[in-house]
Order: C-alpha cells, then structure tokens, then sequence
C-alpha cells in the first residue's frame, strides 16, 4: 500500500499517523453535536462536488445545470497521542446523499450511528448502509437529548432490527465525557471484533 | 470499477487536475500529509493551487483540513496532491484502517488515548 509513497524518515514528523471514525445518522440527529463535544478544534466543514455521483444519480440527468452540487460535510480532530490522530467525520444527513459515503467510510477503523430516539426511521438509511457494508464495525449510540430514552434499548434493537452483537449505548451528544465514551465503545468493539476470526 | 466517462458539463475545478477525479495515491479524508522538506521553495512551475497546497504541507495536515482550508473540492485536492507526491514534493503519512492485524497495537493505543481524554 505504501509502494508510492516517498520515503525520507528522517524528516520530523514523519512517523505522524492518522486514523477516522465515522459518525452516521439521520438528519438532526446530533451527529454535529457529538464531533463538536469532542473535538479539539472547531468542526470545519468542507465540500465534496458531486461529480462522482453524476454518473449514478439519475436525477442529475434530467438537470445537467446541476451538476456543480456540492456536499458538505463536517468533521473534528482529536490528538489521541504525540503521534496519533484521529478524525471524526460527519456524514451528509441527507438520504439522498448515501452515495457519497462510500468516500467517507472508506478506511474508517469504525462508525457511529447516532439515533434520536424519538425519530427512529431517520437512522434507517445509516442502519442499512453499515449493514451492507459489512467491512466497517459500527456501535448505535442513542442521543437522549434532554430527557429519558422513551425506549428501553432492547425495544430500539427490535424497532431498528440491529443485530445481537451490535453494541447501543445511551448517551448525550452536548456532554464531552459522554460523547467521548461513546468513541471509547466503539474502539473497544473494533478490537473485539478483531481478536475474532471474522468470516 | 467505475468506468463510464462523464459526459456533458464540464466542472471548473477539475480543469486543474486534467480531468482526473481519482488520485493515484492512497489518499483518504483523513490521511496526513507533509513537505517532503518544509524549508524548500515551492516550485514555480506548480499551479497556484498546488503551490497553495505545498504551502500548507508545511505543517502536517490531513487531506479533509487541505480542502477546508484552501476551499478546493475534496477529489481536486486529493488529484492534485497525488501530483504533488508524484513530484517527491510531499510525504503522505500511513493511515490505520483497522483492517490489518498489525494495527492492533496502535489501535490499543487510541484507546487508552480516549481513556486518558474522557473520564
């Protein structure tokens, strides 16, 4: 993989390595809320054209004009360690924008679908994405915003058709230490899965 | 895998990269890059957007950040710092992905990252 990259190890700096999470979920979820409680800098947003997509998208066709549509998306840093990064990245909210997630999730240790309770079908879109993914390990994080779940989280598991293994956490996205438990899941589960054979 | 050439309008940013959208690079959202010499002159042949690019390699920054900062396109951005790398003008960092087991280790160590971080 690193075949192409320039090698000069000696320059500072160099052993830098960097490494993505994915945070999923339906609009307004709290998907923004979560990076910014964590994150070290502002979340920055930036745009991706969706040329790409013009290919697929059948809509597009129908209004070639269209085609500089543009897509943000959200993200936020945490420094883990001297020589660790990570980002978290946000995906579009939007259903109609799945298919930019392909480029988001690429390569991401793990994901986090963030559901607000009391909007369940709007994580539907994200549920289905991970599930087919099936290369990505993903946990699902209820925001409890406010209040109480109005769930109980077994009740959410069948509502949502998660499977058994997939871990739900409660949690609220406005709370540092809350929203950072929730990245401390989702790593422990990437290394569990990872000390089984996975078929 | 995707083949099918685009047809119809053409897109500004893109005339940069020579109608290329896919780096040659293993260039991620999230992967880190740096001058390959940070006290180098940027080479005056480069495009103003490269040596912009170049510019702000001199500190280590991840793909996503480059694009943010200098508002390019993502795809631009990775299309023109493949080149960049091409050149020897820049160093792209490893990226984990978690799909290798010799990751796990560096993996644990995000994690007590994360510990130490958020009690």
């Amino acid at each position: 993989m690193d075949s192409n990259v320039s090698s000069n190890s000696s320059a500072p700096g160099r052993s830098l390595v960097s490494a993505k999470v994915v945070i999923a979920g339906g609009f307004g979820a709290g998907k923004t809320t979560l990076v910014k409680s964590v994150s070290e800098i502002p979340p920055v947003s930036t745009e991706a054209v969706m040329t790409e997509a013009s290919r697929e998208h059948d809509d597009l066709s129908s209004t070639p004009d269209k085609v500089t549509t543009t897509v943000a998306m959200d993200f936020g840093r945490l420094t883990l360690e001297h020589e660790l990064i990570m980002y978290m990245f946000g995906t579009p909210g939007q259903a109609r924008f799945w298919f930019m997630w392909d480029d988001i999730v690429r390569g991401a240790v793990g994901a986090v679908i963030v559901v607000d309770c009391r909007r369940l079908a709007e994580c539907f879109d994200a549920i289905d994405y991970f599930e087919t993914n099936q290369t990505v390990p993903y946990i699902v994080a209820l925001n409890r915003f406010d209040g109480e779940l109005p769930y109980t989280v077994d009740q959410i598991r069948e509502a949502l058709e998660i499977a058994p293994g997939v871990p739900i956490v409660d949690f609220d996205a406005r709370d540092r230490n809350s929203a950072g438990g929730v990245l401390k899941e989702l790593l422990r589960y990437t290394l569990s899965r990872k000390a089984e054979p996975v078929g | 895998m995707r083949n099918r050439r685009r047809r119809g309008a053409r897109i500004r940013p893109y005339t940069f990269t020579g109608g290329r959208t896919r780096s040659r690079h293993p260039l991620m959202v999230q992967t880190l890059v740096s001058a390959a010499d940070a006290n180098a002159e940027v080479p005056s042949s480069l495009l103003p957007e490269s040596r912009r690019i170049h510019q702000m390699c001199r500190e280590t920054r991840s793909v996503a950040e480059i694009a943010a900062e200098l508002k390019i396109p993502l795809g631009v951005t990775q299309v023109l710092l493949s080149d960049l790398a091409d050149q020897g003008l820049v160093y792209i960092h490893p990226t984990i992905t978690g799909h290798s087991p010799s990751e796990n280790q560096v993996l644990e160590r995000a994690l007590r990252g994360l510990e130490r971080l958020f009690q």
